[in-house]
């Protein structure tokens, strides 16, 4: 009976001996893994930088080069020289500061309607808005070119900003799960005082949903900053492409020097970059609340 | 959900004055929805399917032909074959490797380790990054000659493959490409994995299970709803697989690359065969619904959902 706990402790302190010395082990495993993947994935962006800072003569050193000595920042202006880059920056930017809106204002009332608002059939109805997001693009994408063409949108930003309108499913999905984590009391409360469903959504609704709000406009910011497919498809005037389509046009001259390619991409790749330094824990949590990547 | 909503029996009895209420009030507020639904998703789904059986190229008003789009990609057109194939190349090879990339990169970021946050928004950056620049940069590294990649092999001796510009490394190369944007998967993998209680692990451990065990019985079991969601996606994410192969290999070398997607476009936009392309579309859709359905199906021998 009293031999019983000594030789628990006994035991037990072998035991922590014993996984002192994995756990340090572990610790060194998992830690050289974790800085090896970090480097595999920070590698792409530090090649771009660097290289976008090279003269031609040294991209083509064996061995590389690493860090540009000197730098030669005057790739930068260089590149806006070969392609109008400012003018592909304005052209994002108004494209989506107006899809922005767009994807705000649908989505927000369509998702009140999915989640504050009880009527019949209304989950029945939800599960299609979530069918829509397995649909591939490519089986509505040709009759809806067509649509646009039919309305002599084409070549216009039209095309790319009225559907934002009227919602789509990714958003409105994140815009539910987070309305419906609001308490009910609150409207119950307003309705009792008469206020209309608008002026609940307006006054009580959209204050507390700010994070997701700011979520979904950063998400709407990034998809319609990095979306080719769309521009290639709708857009011709050189004066009206957007960054992605520029940069794809650099991409594909006949001879493109590798530095100021380089260059162009940081350019194009630097909003995206600044909004994620400057909000990530929205993506996180925007991601975590939805269990989608909306790739 | 799902289960809750299709259960659901509507009843049809008559609607009280309240439910009528609600239901206009439900209806006006969703009404941007149903427009947009019924203009840029219903219609668009059942006119393509009538496109497939004209020749429309849009010049001409579409006429009829039957079936005469899908006899021709399936008996003459050889290229529909190899895009065919690419894509099922490309979905088996990318979608099982950024399973095991990401699962594997959320359980070391689950690790209690210093700087995992800052790890976590590394591992997330490259997919804000859009696809095109991305691809830009990527080519540079796979340059055969003097890219990252090949120079840092030829460093430790090694001879480096040409990558994108050989027909037998040009789908692995965008796999890779495409495993470097895998960080939203793994940030949903990782908040599955802190939802594990810390008691399974624990009792696991009084039991004597080692680390191995404990991963194979507990965290496996607990992340295959997960599983079973990137596996959807990921599939669904192939089929449609595009920008990078359009911007880095325009289909090349000798169509190794010519995606389904790829070769889509080109027939509705580069050639305007709108009609042919319909019909590609809808097999398309019919391979995305018939490979959901299949995953669907098969995970009720390996999802484990709780409770």
């Amino acid at each position: 009976m009293k031999a019983e706990p000594v030789m628990m402790r006994a035991q037990s302190h072998a035991l922590r001996k014993r996984s002192k010395f994995w756990g340090t082990l572990e610790q060194i495993v998992l830690y050289s893994l974790l800085f090896a993947c970090g480097c595999g994935f920070i590698a792409p962006f530090l090649t771009m930088i660097s290289t976008s800072l090279k003269a031609n003569a040294q991209i083509f050193v064996y061995p590389p080069m690493l860090i540009p000595n000197p730098p030669q920042w005057q790739n930068y202006p260089e590149a806006m020289k070969y392609a109008p880059f400012g003018r592909y920056y304005l052209n994002s930017f108004f494209l989506c500061a107006t899809v922005v809106f767009g994807t705000l204002s649908s989505n927000t009332l369509i998702a009140y309607g999915f989640s504050r608002i009880r009527w019949v059939g209304r989950d029945v109805v939800f599960v299609i808005v979530l069918a829509t997001l397995m649909l591939p693009a490519q089986v509505t994408m040709i009759p809806v070119y067509i649509i646009f063409r039919k309305l002599g949108w084409v070549g216009g930003y039209l095309p790319l900003i009225v559907p934002a309108y009227f919602g789509s499913a990714y958003f409105t999905f994140l815009l539910r799960q987070f309305f419906r984590g609001i308490p009910f009391e609150l409207s119950d409360a307003a309705r009792i005082d008469g206020c209309s469903e608008v002026s609940i959504l307006w006054y009580i609704i959209l204050p507390l949903a700010k994070p997701a709000l700011v979520t979904v406009a950063l998400f709407s910011f990034i998809y319609t900053w990095n979306d080719f497919l769309g521009p290639l498809i709708y857009l011709h005037d050189q004066n009206l492409y957007t960054v992605t389509l520029g940069l794809q046009a650099f991409i594909s001259r006949y001879w493109t020097p590798q530095n100021l390619l380089m260059a162009a991409a940081t350019m194009a790749i630097l909003p995206v970059l600044v909004i994620f330094i400057w909000a990530q824990r929205f993506f996180v949590e925007g991601i975590s609340i939805t269990g989608l990547s909306g790739r | 959900m799902f289960k809750e909503a299709l259960y659901q029996k509507v009843k049809f009895r008559k609607l009280s004055r309240q439910d009528r209420h609600s239901l206009g009030l439900g209806l006006a507020f969703i009404s941007p929805w149903i427009i947009g639904f019924l203009l840029l998703t219903m219609y668009p789904i059942f006119i393509s399917l009538y496109y497939s059986f004209t020749n429309f190229t849009l010049f001409t008003p579409p006429g009829w032909v039957g079936l005469q789009n899908y006899v021709e990609l399936f008996t003459r057109d050889d290229k529909f074959f190899v895009s065919l194939s690419n894509t099922a190349f490309f979905i088996l090879m990318a979608v099982p490797a950024s399973v095991v990339t990401a699962l594997l990169l959320a359980l070391l970021l689950n690790a209690r380790l210093w700087g995992k946050t800052f790890f976590r928004s590394l591992f997330f950056l490259p997919t804000i990054v859009p696809a095109v620049a991305s691809a830009a940069v990527w080519m540079w590294i796979l340059n055969p000659q003097w890219g990252l990649l090949n120079t840092s092999l030829r460093m430790v001796g090694l001879p480096g493959p040409p990558w994108l510009s050989s027909p037998a490394w040009a789908k692995p190369s965008l796999v890779v490409v495409a495993l470097w944007g895998i960080g939203s998967e793994v940030i949903i993998y990782l908040a599955a994995l802190q939802e594990i209680p810390r008691d399974y692990y624990e009792a696991a451990l009084v039991d004597g299970a080692n680390g191995m065990q404990r991963s194979l019985y507990i965290t496996i079991p607990l992340v295959t709803p997960v599983i079973f969601f990137h596996l959807i996606n990921g599939t669904i994410w192939a089929f449609q697989y595009f920008t990078e192969a359009f911007v880095m290999t325009g289909g090349g070398p000798a169509n190794a690359t010519l995606f389904y997607a790829l070769y889509l476009y080109r027939n509705a936009f580069t050639n305007v065969k709108m009609g042919y392309a319909s019909a590609q579309a809808w097999i398309l859709f019919v391979l995305v619904m018939a490979a959901s359905l299949i995953i669907m199906r098969s995970s009720k021998g390996w999802v484990y959902y709780e409770g």
